[in-house]
């Protein structure tokens, strides 16, 4: 009974190892070493804002570079910096710049020794899409923007908006806001935008979670763009490059209205002052909301990469390799491409390679 | 079906027996242990957010301030499954049991296991996928003929992804465990009984109603609880169905909706850090709770009940 | 309908009337033939003139059989055609759901599809290959963990307790275990792995004692009904040619039941394989293959699903469709373990007779 029992068992389960072995044996088709560990790899994680740039250009360095492994967990900013300020990764990407105010600053400087370098690397305009069936065109002020959100101003044909959009026939459809559900980078600058912009009509201060309690929620930018796309009436903001097919609204900047663009992102960028107050290779950027600068796009995202000005012989040369090309214009025109963001403005551009080609090995 | 065991005599022959006898404890106990476990470890890593503050709660005072709305809609989106599915499953249960034909009972049982086999996920897709537009033009109505009924009051969503449609997908879900049990009851019903019923005149509905739903009725009350514990739990598909804004609010068809445990924490919990996941680990220790007591409940009915029949 | 007769009295008869066998075809097919013309005068789509029809077919048959029949004989088939409508709408979502995914996922799968991971993938579809290969290692971490506990547990339940009462708690709770959110199973693996291991460790360890949590009270209910089925004889005869217990549990009673007990364990398998919460939570999700259980982030399709859904980057269409084609994948890989569960429980049934 023994015998015949061990039989029943043992020749499906060998059957079954067999097949085991002989499916993880061969490698997926397009991965030829998945070493992962080695000295050839370095690890990062963060803002997930950033997960289609930087997918592009991890994917761009290993094509270049056969044998590196660089790894990237969009985990978000705020567990990106704690994995770095503990040691476990060697760069961080964050929506927000380090905070002096919460000890992350003086945290990072101790994890690395040394001040830690902080770049913008990705910067992406936030457009406010809206589905309004024969309404092509709509001019928005930060105002009318943030009463839409709060749920203050419900009808497309509101005075607020009538009074911006001379000569647009607005039909009377209730105005349905959605919004981010998760916790998100965008989400963040866009409560900032209206809480500096907006004036008095937006009280909650900047915050990944949403503030409102009102309006349609939706999971992710895709999950907003669908449910903007879906809902007729319906207003909601997302990063401009996944947009796709929206109306999009133009924001007042100073006295004209400006859309959503890569250039006007980068010009309010280059619009706004470097934080004085940081060490040199802190690029953190005081991103002013307020600008009137022609052309600027102030509803935009900056997001930072960070990293220890020196590391141990091994990863140096890799880390400064892999975030040169970051930054450079290769980079830049890749992450445009795949991701929709706005390339650095050249000014920028240029500090941020200088300060990463000052990493140097222990 | 314990047999006693006879002193063999041999000590070496002893020594296995013992041996053999306390793994099988060991691993019961490590069983115990486990559960005991949950409690615990999610108690460490949530106690903390007991003393987190406004910036870390999504602006709410203090935890319980901050959990209170998220119960809520985890209790109003899982009692919306059940009042759904227990009439379906009631008949689907009594469809196999007493009114099917034997070979459509196979083939409905089948379906029954089919429908439980379906991953929560793959319902998350259907649900924001298929359902939800398909309840559009449903919910406008509602909001506009019946609109002055609290649960209707709308204005309707124009995306479909209200809380009565998390309800509905998470009533699919539930649908197979509920009919599981009362199917298994309801075939358990003495035959005598059934027979008595029918030799008096009985119709067949006359029949169930008279011989097999009393039988039932504790079967059928835990089979809803068992049901409803796992609609309170039930993460991916709500996560992906609900346009969740964290209110408190009966009303079933709006965009604006009440969130659950289960899918605030699958929402957020990528992207939070320090005491926001030992906050979100704490309202996980809640949903524990909730959940350990309705099945508590549940268990507890379903073994009086097989104890007296037993008797 | 009119000019049927009603039976004079209702049971002064030892019969009364009866509608004729084949009276709920013919309300059946009058009704749906009324609800399409009117549906189709007033133009409504075809969900209207389903329920017009249905509503039709439940009072014209009521009411024929209240006219002809009785009152009660009216209730019983109201209620048996509602027990119909029931069944109907409990498999309209399945049929549905079914349809999309195949429609929507078939097209998906092809031999790229099925080997490539989303490793150096940007813009263009790659392959699910790291997310099946890592649902398949978790899910025999977590077979792993739960088979032995699950088992012995069972044994134990069956051969030792004896109607101990640590016993009848062990059998109470692993019930109430069932009932455990498979999130609280996530988070639980995660409160655990962040103390011993560090804070915020994801990896694919974790997933499979979130799975085994899962898992241990089905394998230990499904054991222990196998074991009791294990007629005493068997046993007996064992004991009387001086075989010690323990060796009679393993080599008499476990084989005799074996076939049940890997149907259980399949069916175990079949039910957890496709959990998505707890793996979102500890094990993460990354774009290449990791073969190693105790480090890094481990893709798995159920994760793969959601995230590509809810994060599909710039051009949505791609990520999305390969959702639709992991998710049939994955109903496939299910619905290929409950069938083989049934096959185990034909093939390694023990021979009645000798």
């Amino acid at each position: 009974m023994n015998r015949t029992a061990l039989r029943r068992v043992g020749a499906p389960a060998i059957a079954a190892l067999a097949l085991g072995l002989a499916v993880s044996a061969c490698g997926a088709g397009n991965e030829s070493n998945s070493t992962s560990g080695s000295t050839n790899t370095l690890h990062g994680a963060g803002s997930s804002a950033q997960q289609a740039a930087m997918d592009a250009w991890r994917s761009g360095y290993q094509t270049a570079h056969s044998g590196v492994t660089i790894n990237y967990d969009p985990t978000g900013s705020g567990a990106g910096i704690q994995g770095f300020t503990t040691g476990a990764l060697d760069f961080a990407a964050s929506d927000a710049a380090l905070d002096p105010a919460a000890g992350e600053v003086a945290k990072a400087k101790k994890q690395c020794g040394a001040n830690a370098l902080e770049v913008p690397d990705y910067v992406s305009p936030i457009a406010v899409i809206y589905n309004l069936d024969g309404v092509t065109k709509l001019n928005l002020d930060a105002a009318t923007i943030a009463k839409i959100f709060a749920g203050k101003i419900t009808k497309w044909n509101d005075p607020a908006i009538a009074a911006a959009n001379a000569g647009v026939k607005l039909p009377s459809t209730a105005i349905s806001p959605v919004h981010r559900s998760d916790d998100s980078g965008t989400t963040q600058n866009f409560t900032d935008y209206l809480s500096q912009a907006a004036g008095g009509a937006w009280t909650a201060p900047a915050s990944k979670t949403w503030p409102q309690k009102s309006g349609e929620a939706a999971s992710g930018t895709s999950g907003v763009v669908a449910a903007v796309k879906a809902g007729a009436g319906s207003i909601g903001y997302a990063d401009n490059s996944q947009a796709g097919g929206l109306t999009v609204a133009s924001v007042k900047v100073g006295s004209a209205y400006t859309a959503p663009s890569a250039d006007g992102a980068a010009k309010a960028l280059e619009a706004s002052p470097i934080d004085t107050t940081r060490t040199a290779g802190d690029l953190a950027i005081k991103v002013d909301r307020t600008t009137t600068a022609a052309g600027a796009y102030p509803l935009m995202l900056t997001s930072y990469v960070i990293a220890c000005p020196t590391y141990p012989k091994a990863k140096a040369d890799l880390v400064k390799g892999f975030l040169s090309y970051v930054v450079s214009t290769d980079g830049q025109t890749l992450a445009g491409k795949n991701a929709g963001s706005a390339p650095l403005p050249p000014s920028l551009q240029a500090k941020a390679a200088q300060i990463i080609a000052g990493i140097t090995a222990k | 079906m314990t047999t006693v065991t006879t002193e063999t005599g041999s000590p070496k022959r002893r020594l296995g027996d013992l041996v053999f006898a306390n793994l099988t404890r060991g691993a019961g106990l490590t069983i115990l242990v486990a559960l005991a476990g949950v409690a615990i470890f999610l108690t460490v890593e949530g106690a903390p957010a007991l003393g987190a503050k406004s910036a870390d709660l999504k602006g709410h005072a203090n935890f319980l301030s901050y959990v209170a709305p998220l119960v809520f809609g985890t209790l109003l989106a899982a009692v919306i499954a059940l009042i759904i599915a227990l009439p379906l499953a009631l008949g689907v249960a009594l469809a196999v049991s007493h009114f099917a034909p034997r070979r459509v009972a196979l083939v409905i049982g089948y379906m029954v296991d089919l429908l439980a086999a379906v991953p929560s996920v793959v319902y998350g897709l259907w649900g924001i996928g298929v359902l939800g537009p398909r309840l559009i033009p449903v919910y406008a109505w509602l909001a506009q003929h019946v609109g002055w009924f609290p649960l209707f009051a709308g204005p309707a969503s124009n995306t479909g992804r209200t809380i009565l449609t998390a309800g509905i997908v998470l009533a699919i879900m539930v649908l197979p465990i509920i009919t599981a049990i009362t199917r298994e009851i309801f075939t358990q019903t003495p035959r005598l009984n059934e027979e008595a019923a029918l030799a008096l005149g009985a119709t067949r509905w006359e029949m169930v109603r008279l011989a097999v739903l009393p039988y039932g009725r504790s079967g059928i009350v835990s089979a809803s609880m068992l049901g409803l514990g796992r609609a309170l739990g039930e993460t991916m598909a709500v996560a992906l169905v609900l346009s969740a804004s964290g209110v408190v609010s009966l009303n079933l068809i709006s965009s604006t909706n009440p969130s659950t445990i289960a899918a605030n924490i699958a929402l957020t919990f990528a992207d939070s850090t320090g005491l926001q996941r030992n906050a979100l680990i704490a309202s996980g220790l809640v949903l524990f709770v909730i959940t350990f007591a309705v099945n508590f409940g549940a268990r507890a009915i379903v073994s009086r009940y097989e104890s007296g029949s037993k008797a | 309908m009119t000019t049927l007769d009603t039976a004079p009295s209702t049971g002064a008869s030892l019969r009364g009337a009866r509608l004729p066998r084949y009276a709920p075809a013919i309300a059946g097919v009058i009704s749906v033939a009324a609800a399409a013309i009117v549906g189709m005068s007033l133009s409504w789509n075809l969900a209207g003139m389903v329920i017009l029809a249905v509503l039709i077919y439940l009072v014209g048959l009521t009411t024929w059989s209240r006219a002809v029949e009785n009152s009660r004989a009216a209730t019983d088939r109201l209620v048996t055609s509602l027990i119909w409508v029931a069944l109907g709408i409990a498999f309209i979502p399945l049929v549905s759901l079914l349809y999309e995914v195949i429609s929507k996922g078939a097209g998906q799968i092809d031999g790229k599809f099925l080997t490539w991971t989303m490793r150096n993938v940007v813009g263009q579809p790659g392959g699910i290959y790291h997310a099946i290969i890592g649902t398949l290692i978790i899910t025999a971490g977590a077979t792993v963990i739960s088979v032995p506990i699950g088992l012995l547990t069972a044994v134990y339940l069956v051969e030792y307790s004896a109607g101990s009462r640590v016993a009848s708690w062990i059998r109470f709770l692993v019930d109430v275990m069932t009932g455990i959110p498979s999130i609280v199973a996530g988070l639980f693996a995660y409160a655990l792995f962040s103390l011993i291991v560090g804070p915020g460790t994801q990896f694919g360890i974790g997933g499979s004692v979130a799975l085994a949590l899962l898992m241990i009270p089905i394998v230990v209910r499904s054991s222990e009904e196998m074991l009791k089925l294990v007629p005493s004889d068997l046993r007996e005869a064992a004991y009387a040619l001086g075989v010690p217990k323990w060796k009679t549990v393993l080599k008499v009673v476990i084989p005799t039941a074996l076939a049940g007990i890997i149907t259980g364990v399949t069916l175990a398998v079949a039910r957890v394989i496709g959990e998505t919460a707890p793996l979102l939570i500890i094990c993460g999700s990354t774009d290449s293959l990791n073969y190693n259980l105790f480090h890094g982030q481990m893709a798995s399709l159920p994760v793969f699903i959601y995230t590509s859904y809810t994060q599909p980057g710039l051009n949505p269409s791609i990520l999305q469709n390969m959702a639709w084609g992991a998710a049939l994948v994955l109903i496939v890989i299910v619905m290929v373990l409950n069938i083989a569960a049934r096959v185990a429980g034909r093939i390694f049934a023990p021979k009645t007779g000798h």
